[in-house]
């Protein structure tokens, strides 16, 4: 090999690039929040990636961790949504939810509608477990209720069913077709893993209306947007694409990863 | 042996131009700065979210019961007029107004931890960080394995990353040497550059990725003893932010050394991996 020549333009080129990207600021890539962008597109392709990871490396019954009571910093932090005011959720809470009913319906061959007495009566767990918001924070608080797995047996999905679909009391903001109400969507292996319940109970009390009363779902593997409150009905369907955004959820509508475990 | 010796340019032997970095060194080298460079912008936005570190598995909160509680590190604004923005670090506070907590344009100045110009994308969009973080984050990853792969088997890591028992006896005057501004333009790293190496490679970089990793409830069901290990998720993000700083303080140091030593040399040893070397100054010093 001759001896190297400088390779003056290149360099200059390079130390051109290198000195515009900060220079250039962070406006420059501000397109990237654009959610019909196809670089983001791109981009999101990672989130498929680290769900099928995860997925494989956990299997269907790895466990979150769980605590105990002494590692209760303070009270379950509330979050979103922490005191709706739609008029059908002010008239349940009025009544100290006993006119509350949970309809679980869709590809299931014996659709059941459950009263919290209903809930109350079929096994009960607790679990000490650390709640994660996609903001960065995280709280420790004891949820009890009811093993989702056990509702699905009473109900008995089809063949279809794929995702459930939760419907939530709570507005979140007044869109051009009404209110746009909170809702997300969890598969089967989440839906049927030990964990997962539908809290009506909170570090030994009734789950206080911050936090979602009279009933809320727990995810203990994915972060707290997954796990919605203010649960109104569960709908057991093949495909969420045709619901709202098509995204999966309201926070999935406007930008977040449908499989948030991390 | 990572070098091959080019041709002598010069009547003197001493400034030979030699091959000093191999192709997979300098590929590795700006995937991590195109990787460090979006990591480090996304990250801030995430941290934006909410701007304060803690100890332990859970945060602390400010309420009523518990009134205001130590942090770490906590950025945020107080109301004016005039509105400040106040940094808070071990419970002692700072105005760092403009910067930190509150920054922007007269008269649209903002509450936001890291300025507009520190994130992607500049505006708070949390989502949208996510995206860039996670995507860069598995380039990265997959980055660092083709670097340690490639560095067990061609000898770079042995032969010029991890530091020797000697490299540790002379680094005193290596220290003096880069402190009077005689920097050594040897075939081989100097002392003090394996050192930064060694612990930005082999232990920042692994650091970065297992306390990342640490903070996704995810992973902590198929590794629950990590998040243990580390002093639970609060200290895992606290650590992963200590490690971003640490980050941008060796991109720092790295810049001005190698604007110290020679920046056209240097950059053309990292872009075509040749590299003219010079006598050790620390050994012509009569």
């Amino acid at each position: 090999m001759s001896p190297p020549i400088p390779r003056r333009r290149l360099l200059r080129l390079g130390l051109a690039g290198l000195g515009a990207l900060p220079l250039a600021g962070c406006k420059t890539f501000d397109f990237l929040a654009d959610p019909n962008d196809p670089t983001r597109d791109v981009l999101v392709s990672a989130n498929r990636l680290t769900k099928e990871v995860q997925r494989s490396l956990q299997g269907r019954r790895a466990l979150a961790t769980e605590y105990t009571m002494a590692d209760l910093r303070q009270g379950q932090k509330p979050n979103g949504t922490t005191d709706p005011q739609d008029p059908a959720y002010l008239a349940l809470k009025a009544q100290g939810f006993r006119d509350y009913r949970l309809s679980v319906t869709g590809a299931v061959a014996r659709p059941v509608t459950f009263s919290l007495a209903d809930l109350h009566a079929l096994p009960q767990q607790s679990q000490i477990t650390r709640h994660d918001c996609v903001e960065g924070w995280s709280a420790i608080a004891k949820w009890s209720g009811v093993r989702l797995a056990h509702v699905l047996t009473r109900v008995q999905p089809t063949a279809q069913a794929r995702f459930l679909m939760f419907e939530c009391f709570d507005t979140m903001e007044q869109g051009l077709s009404g209110a746009v109400k909170y809702y997300e969507t969890i598969d089967m292996v989440d839906a049927l893993h030990p964990q997962t319940i539908l809290a009506v109970g909170m570090n030994d009390q009734p789950l206080p209306v911050a936090n979602g009363a009279p009933v809320r779902l727990r995810v203990e593997r994915q972060l707290g947007y997954k796990m919605a409150k203010y649960v109104r009905a569960i709908h057991v369907i093949p495909d969420f694409r045709q619901i709202e955004g098509g995204r999966g959820g309201y926070w999935e509508d406007r930008g977040y990863a449908w499989y948030a475990g991390i | 042996m990572t070098q091959r010796t080019g041709s002598v340019e010069t009547a003197s032997g001493d400034r030979a131009v030699v091959y000093r970095h191999r192709l997979p060194v300098r590929v590795t080298h700006w995937i991590w700065v195109l990787c460090l460079f979006f990591l480090l912008a996304s990250g801030l936005q995430i941290f934006n979210a909410h701007p304060a570190l803690d100890l332990g598995n859970a945060s602390q909160f400010k309420t009523a019961a518990h009134g205001p509680v130590p942090h770490l590190l906590a950025i945020g604004a107080e109301a004016g007029p005039p509105a400040r923005g106040v940094t808070e670090i071990f419970g002692r506070r700072f105005d760092t107004t403009g910067v930190l907590g509150l920054s922007g344009p007269p008269g649209a100045q903002e509450a936001r931890a890291f300025p507009a110009w520190a994130t992607i994308p500049s505006f708070q969009d949390l989502a949208t960080g996510r995206v860039v973080h996670f995507f860069f984050a598995w380039i990265f990853v997959v980055n660092f394995l083709l670097w340690v792969t490639f560095g067990l088997f061609d000898g770079h890591l042995r032969g010029d990353i991890l530091p020797r028992l000697r490299d540790l006896s002379s680094l005193p005057r290596d220290i003096r040497a880069h402190l009077s501004g005689k920097l050594s333009h040897g075939r081989r790293y100097s002392p003090l550059q394996r050192l930064s190496y060694a612990v930005v490679l082999l232990v920042i970089f692994p650091g970065m990725i297992v306390t990342g990793l640490a903070m996704s409830p995810g992973f902590d069901a198929i590794t629950p003893w990590l998040v243990t290990l580390l002093g639970g998720r609060q200290t895992a993000r606290s650590l992963h932010f200590l490690g971003m700083a640490s980050l941008v303080l060796f991109f720092v140091v790295h810049i001005v050394m190698v604007l110290l030593a020679g920046p056209l040399n240097e950059m053309r040893s990292i872009l075509t991996g040749w590299y003219r070397t010079a006598p050790d100054p620390g050994e012509v010093e009569p």
